[in-house]
């Protein structure tokens, strides 16, 4: 019995994977947390026989990871620091695959009124005046670079604020946990938002203004830089995801009949 | 207290259903942390057991260290393990990074601490009884260090499962070098964290239950296979 025992957990300890093609993409935890990658990488791996590993960091993060070498491709949202990433020859190009939108969450009961504004900019300087709670991702991600941009662009400056406004640090899901709690406002994308499972008191309060739309881009990582990198296979992943079968599924994505994404690779 | 219920009745489904991602992640779970306590145990029980029996300059200092290092913050063992595994690293040649491999060291470092101390400290004790007698019988170091291990061997085994249960539930350095991957470097902590990232809180305690009672069944499993509390021994 003792021998069979120990016969099981070697064999457990040995069992290593079988080899396939393989290669490792740093994505967001918005784009993740959508769910498309639940759809997209079966149909890639039936299409192209290739396991697109998925390391799911913030941008931050996914930068870094490509800098170092530790990725094939990134598949981000924040053009200027996926500028910054091109520009220090981390990079080969730039393509854009497709976007969603931010979207404003915040208590049912909508304090500060953001039902009522017009834009973006308007919406951020109605929570400033209310003070209400503030929920921010504050981790350097692409979300959070964005909602930085808007407050900015609202002549409003976050390191100025009280303590309504809470910096959590955390990815797009614990934050949205702690907005819950909070019943705080928060700035989410939008397939975070419907795929999120604990919504609690929040809703839906602000959509719509053409500065929210969030633009997600793929870019492989120098093979010059780092020669370990798969090129090959993230080349063969872009031409995938711009291909005619991505976009049919990437535009027919829906979570709750709402369209998330749009294709817009060229 | 709703979710509550809902992940023990989600983890009961699980079980239940023997749903294969779960299946998979228990195993991987289980592969990375016993592999780790093996290394780490070989590693720990000698040192701890060399540490009792020598005398040497800076002993004492060696050991508060060790002691020390029980605390040593599992998100900073995965940026420094992270650091050397990266392709810009030292390491980075062996392109180690997520990979159960990566998750093996980093679990190994933060538990050999951990066995280190507390089996340095049980053996401390045995020494002080087995001194004279080791002595006279002029017993080599091997043979002291070996006598140790083999009579102390039932404090060993706490030390070790003491490593097993920081290993198994740890989930901040394993993220940071393993990555999270789905099919490839996913375990039973990292799950947990994911799901609680979606906000699916019964899934997320359903694992965690389903953790829980693999700690357990562990635990049981080893002092089964080390005949404690039966008849005789103790």
């Amino acid at each position: 019995m003792k021998n069979v025992f120990f016969g099981a957990v070697t064999s457990l300890l040995l069992t290593t994977a079988a080899l396939a093609d393989e290669m490792k993409l740093a994505v967001t935890t918005s784009f993740h947390n959508s769910g498309l990658a639940e759809i997209l990488l079966p149909q890639i791996k039936a299409d192209l026989d290739l396991d697109v590993q998925l390391l799911v960091v913030g941008t931050g993060q996914a930068i870094r990871l490509g800098e170092a070498g530790d990725v094939d491709a990134i598949l981000v949202h924040s053009q200027k620091a996926e500028e910054k990433f091109l520009a220090g020859g981390n990079g080969t190009h730039r393509r854009e695959i497709m976007y969603n939108d931010f979207v404003f969450i915040g208590p049912n009961t909508d304090v500060a009124g953001l039902q009522a504004a017009d834009n973006a900019a308007k919406a951020l300087q109605l929570i400033a005046e209310a003070q209400a709670p503030f929920v921010s991702r504050g981790d350097d991600s692409g979300t959070h670079k964005k909602e930085l941009s808007l407050w900015s662009a609202a002549d409003l400056d976050p390191a100025g604020f009280d303590g309504w406004y809470r910096a959590v640090g955390a990815g797009m899901g614990a934050a949205l946990n702690t907005a819950s709690g909070m019943e705080a406002y928060i700035m989410a994308d939008r397939a975070s938002w419907l795929n999120f499972g604990n919504k609690g008191a929040l809703e839906l309060l602000f959509a719509g203004d053409p500065v929210l739309f969030n633009q997600y881009a793929y870019l492989p990582v120098n093979p010059e830089k780092h020669a370990h990198v798969k090129n090959d296979l993230a080349m063969k992943l872009e031409a995938w995801l711009t291909s005619d079968r991505a976009k049919e599924l990437i535009n027919a994505y829906k979570i709750n009949g709402e369209t998330l994404f749009v294709f817009n690779a060229k | 207290m709703a979710d509550l219920l809902d992940g023990i009745l989600q983890a009961f489904l699980l079980v239940v259903t023997l749903d294969s991602d779960l299946v998979e992640i228990t195993l991987r779970s289980l592969r990375v942390t016993l592999s780790a306590l093996v290394i780490a145990s070989a590693i720990a029980l000698p040192m701890a057991a060399l540490l009792v029996v020598r005398r040497f300059r800076m002993r004492r200092l060696t050991i508060a260290v060790l002691n020390a290092l029980m605390g040593l913050p599992p998100v900073v063992v995965g940026l420094i393990v992270y650091v050397f595994l990266s392709r810009s690293g030292p390491l980075g040649v062996l392109g180690l990074l997520f990979t159960p491999t990566a998750m093996i060291i980093a679990q190994v470092i933060i538990i050999v601490p951990l066995i280190a101390s507390i089996a340095h400290q049980s053996l401390r004790e045995l020494w002080s009884d087995y001194h004279d007698l080791l002595i006279s019988m002029n017993a080599s170091q091997r043979q002291r260090v070996q006598a140790l291990l083999w009579d102390g061997r039932r404090a060993l085994l706490t030390a070790a499962l003491a490593g097993f249960g920081r290993a198994i539930g740890e989930v901040g350095a394993i993220m940071v070098v393993g990555g999270n991957i789905d099919h490839a470097t996913r375990v039973l902590t990292t799950a947990i964290a994911l799901e609680t990232g979606k906000g699916d809180f019964a899934m997320a305690l359903g694992l965690g239950f389903v953790l829980i009672a693999m700690a357990i069944l562990v635990n049981l499993a080893i002092h089964w296979l080390g005949h404690t509390e039966t008849e005789g021994r103790w």
